[in-house]
């Protein structure tokens, strides 16, 4: 089948959608696999709840929700909560570990990244670890190329934070 | 059609944005809107491009005046549209029945969100299909389209301005906030494939005592304001010539039946249907987001032997009976799929129920689609 | 033999054969007023558009003008006029609607677009009441006069001064007058069709049917000399407290000035956007 579900949870801010807005065009435009992302936030912009879906799939896609996440990122405590739940037996279950403590193991592999920490350490900029966890993400899964990650940045994140986070992804690539 | 209207290439697209661009792609010179959630996307992609072609966007005080803006600015020629959601629509209605009854062209959008009421404007559902149909008073009918994608938001984003233009009269797109907010590849063909169509207007210079302006069941030409034809044009009961009369029960009726009949007259080459149903003992109808969920349910159920089809409705309305009357003689069950309580099941069941079974499977929770496997739970349990 | 035609009557729809107003209805002297502007300017009634909304002023232009005539809904006539403005630039927009069509109803319409400052017409005819629904209370209609819902006396305080309202609003030229004033009224509503903006005309307007009655002002021509006694011009206006203003009419064109209008400044946004010119923008222009 080749489907995968990818689930995001977190609050606004943290570029949640452009997580999935990456993924999708990645796979959509230059991986020659199909994509839908949808969303939904509460009405807050900021520091409300967020959660983005992606699924990638070699064939068509029909139905364009997540049923059961294949892959759960979770970037904020208050998401484990409303998502844990969602995530397929066997899944990934990707965190930031920063953030997310309140994670007891389960029938999931965990990738746990203190994303947040590098990107404040390293790149001085919270607002990056999004990209750090995409990078762990496609080290580790394969998911995607690094190649079209790389594009879908470019082509998707406006021109003067363009470095600063393929640089983040390319820390996270090493993270995994 | 214009270079600049028409963004060919291949694009990672929200179905909102895609709404826009196929809006332009049609010819979209005039837009109105009052800004709403789940549907403001729309109106910014439309404020940035509509005038480096020409035309703009415009934020009016209220939906009520942007319906009433988008009926002038159609009167002074121009292909115009509005887009908004379920608070919004409740606000135009008094004009979209206006806009039937004098017959203007023009496209409206409603991307729908949860609802009653403010409800929660992020959360799509298909809450007011019946209120396109029948929101605004009297008998009448519409046309209305459900795009199931970011690729038809914008094919049926031109369809619906197509539709207006030929037939003069409001079309409905019915989106909601899940296929408005959906990214999916969305390819954006070249100029020369696109089909536009602009509405029949009278041979210039016309004597405007001899216009026929209104009431042709074969859709009267337009005296569009400007050119001469000193258009009398009133919403109240008027004749073939625009005259008003409110009087004769006779004109009443030639105005009600002639305006409905315009469209039903039509039906056939409106509707657009996907039918899968060859030798299936149970078919789903659905349209919009939920035909996907059924879609994908119905392609396991064969996986599993079961033979199940599917019919989705992209037109809604006119209500297309005949499609479900063909497609119920031929099956045994109905399994009606809407992301709602049930508002377009009962015209089904009407059309269906005397050569099928007919049931309706409402979503588990009201704002999320048809999960396939509860899709094919309810299939194995009427297969039985 | 000569037949005796009036010289107006080239203006009228040829398909109209009788006018639907009450004896005595000040309705017909604000369409002829109208009428002998547009002719005053030696325009043509092709350089017009005519929206109304709902209410026996609405119909003055329809049926009756030979031009094309949009005859709206109640209250939004002015949002019409908006969307047939910017798509017809180059014709001339004119709204004629009653006083709770365009206040009570249509209120925000009025002064939206007042703000905006486009350009176009509108006539308000203000009779103090609904006249079309049989004599119902209007925001217009003086503090505790019985009307058919208000059979005890209103107890809501009125709009006294419409063209103050729509003067604050922003519109470019905004004057006042009644039917008592023809030639004036006729003066105002040339200069508000030259105007590049929003030209506001409220004319105080008998209704000898349903307000008459009602207020026991009397008939037609009781109401008009009534007007006539209580009307006073801004000049005098001036010297008078607002004691001695009580019930008092003041007539005249209150606003005339130049601003910008937004149709104009459309344009040059399209003509930006374009590409078509390249223009600095000054973003803190007042
Ligand atoms: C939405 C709506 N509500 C109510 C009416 C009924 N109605 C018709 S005319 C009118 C009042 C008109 O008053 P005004 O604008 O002052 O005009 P007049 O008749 O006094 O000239 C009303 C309430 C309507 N046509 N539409
Ligand atoms: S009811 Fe009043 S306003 Fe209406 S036509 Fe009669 S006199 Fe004129
Ligand atoms: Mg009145």
């Amino acid at each position: 089948m080749g489907r995968t579900e990818i689930l995001i949870g977190g609050v606004g801010g943290q570029g949640v959608v452009l997580s999935g807005i990456l993924l999708g065009t990645a796979a959509s435009l230059y991986d020659g696999k199909q994509a839908v992302q949808t969303q939904s936030y509460s009405s807050e912009l900021r520091g409300g709840s967020a959660r983005a879906e992606v699924i990638i799939s070699e064939d068509r896609i029909t139905d364009p929700e997540v049923r059961r996440a294949d892959i759960l990122i979770l970037m904020a405590e208050d998401a484990v909560g409303r998502y844990l739940n969602k995530i397929k037996p066997k899944g990934l279950l990707v965190i930031d570990a920063d953030l997310v403590k309140g994670v007891t193991s389960g029938d999931y592999d965990i990738l746990a990244i203190p994303a947040t920490s590098i990107a404040d350490k390293e790149m001085n900029n919270i607002i990056v670890a999004n990209l750090i966890i995409l990078g762990a993400l496609i080290k580790k899964t394969k998911l995607l190329s690094v190649e079209s990650m790389e594009k879908a940045i470019e082509a998707s994140v406006p021109k003067k934070a363009k470095d600063l986070n393929l640089k983040a992804f390319r820390r996270g690539l090493e993270l995994s | 059609m214009d270079e600049k209207r028409v963004h060919t290439g291949r694009y990672f697209m929200m179905g909102n944005v895609a709404c826009a661009e196929g809006a332009l792609a049609a010819g979209c010179e005039f837009a109105a809107g009052y800004p709403i959630t789940p549907a403001t996307e729309i109106a910014n992609h439309l404020a940035e491009k509509l005038p480096r072609v020409g035309g703009a966007f415009f934020q009016m005080e209220d939906e009520i005046s942007s319906i009433a803006a988008v009926i002038g600015a159609s009167w002074a020629g121009k292909k115009a549209m509005t887009v908004t959601s379920g608070p919004g629509i409740s606000l135009m209605l008094e004009n979209i029945g206006f806009a039937i009854g004098v017959e203007t062209p023009c496209v409206i959008v409603n991307v729908q969100r949860g609802a009653p009421t403010t409800g929660m404007p992020t959360i799509g559902i298909q809450g007011d299909m019946v209120q396109a149909k029948h929101g605004s008073h009297g008998d009448y009918e519409i046309i209305a389209l459900c795009p199931s994608s970011p690729q038809e938001m914008f094919d049926h984003t031109v369809i619906a301005f197509n539709y207006a233009e030929r037939y003069r009269t409001p079309v409905f797109l019915l989106s909601d906030a899940f296929v408005g907010h959906m990214r999916e590849e969305v390819v954006i063909p070249e100029a020369e494939k696109i089909e536009t169509v602009y509405r029949n207007i009278p041979e210039p210079g016309t004597d405007p005592l001899k216009v026929k302006g209104f009431l042709d069941e074969d859709v009267a030409p337009m005296p569009i304001f400007g050119k001469g034809f000193k258009a009398h044009v009133t919403s109240s009961c008027h004749d073939e010539y625009g005259k008003r009369n409110l009087i004769d029960i006779s004109a009443l009726d030639k105005f009600v039946r002639r305006l409905s009949n315009k469209i039903l007259k039509h039906k056939e080459e409106i509707t657009l249907v996907e039918r899968d149903y060859e030798d299936a003992e149970i078919v789903l109808v659905s349209y919009g987001g939920v035909s996907r969920a059924a879609a994908a349910a119905a392609s396991q159920a064969r996986k599993r032997g079961i033979p199940v089809g599917t019919l989705r409705l992209i037109t809604v309305w006119p209500f297309p009976g005949e499609e479900i009357e063909k497609m119920a003689r031929k099956t045994k069950q109905v399994i009606v799929l809407e992301n709602n309580l049930g508002q377009v099941y009962p015209y089904i069941k009407a059309e269906a129920a005397h050569f099928a079974e007919v049931s309706f499977l409402p979503p588990k929770l009201v704002g999320e689609i048809q999960d396939p496997e509860d899709i094919l739970k309810k299939i194995e349990e009427v297969s039985k | 033999m000569n037949e005796l035609v009036h010289p107006y009557h080239c203006f009228i729809r040829p398909t109209v054969t009788h006018t639907t107003f009450c004896p005595g209805c000040g309705d017909g002297t604000v369409a002829q007023s109208i009428l002998r502007a547009i002719d005053g300017l030696g325009m043509d009634m092709d350089d017009f558009v005519f929206v109304s909304g709902i209410g026996c002023a609405a119909w003055i232009p329809s049926p009756f003008f030979n031009a094309d005539v949009l005859h709206t809904t109640h209250g939004r006539p002015i949002a019409f006029a908006f969307g047939i403005k910017m798509g017809l630039p180059d014709k001339k927009v004119m709204v004629v609607s009653g006083d709770g069509d365009l206040v009570a109803i249509g209120g925000n319409h009025l002064i939206q677009n007042a703000r905006r400052n486009i350009e176009m017409t509108v006539i308000c005819v203000n009779n103090g009441i609904y006249g079309m629904t049989g004599g119902q209370a209007a925001p217009t209609t003086p503090m505790g006069v019985k009307t058919t819902t208000t059979p005890y006396g209103t107890f809501e305080n009125f709009f006294e001064d419409i063209s103050g309202l729509v003067i604050a609003a922003g519109a470019s030229f905004v004057a006042r007058w009644t039917t008592a004033h023809p030639r004036q009224l006729t003066n105002s509503i040339k200069k508000a069709i030259q105007k590049k903006g929003f030209a506001f005309i409220e004319v105080l307007s008998q209704c000898p049917v349903q307000f008459g009655r009602k207020m026991g002002t009397g008939n037609a021509v009781q109401m008009l000399e009534d007007y006539k006694k209580r009307s006073i011009s801004i000049k005098e206006a001036k010297k008078l407290s607002p004691e001695e203003l009580r019930d008092r009419i003041v007539v005249g064109e209150f606003v005339d000035l130049d601003k910008p209008e937004m149709v104009e400044e459309v344009t040059r946004m399209i003509r930006r956007a374009s590409g078509e010119v390249q223009e600095v923008v000054d973003a803190g222009r007042g």
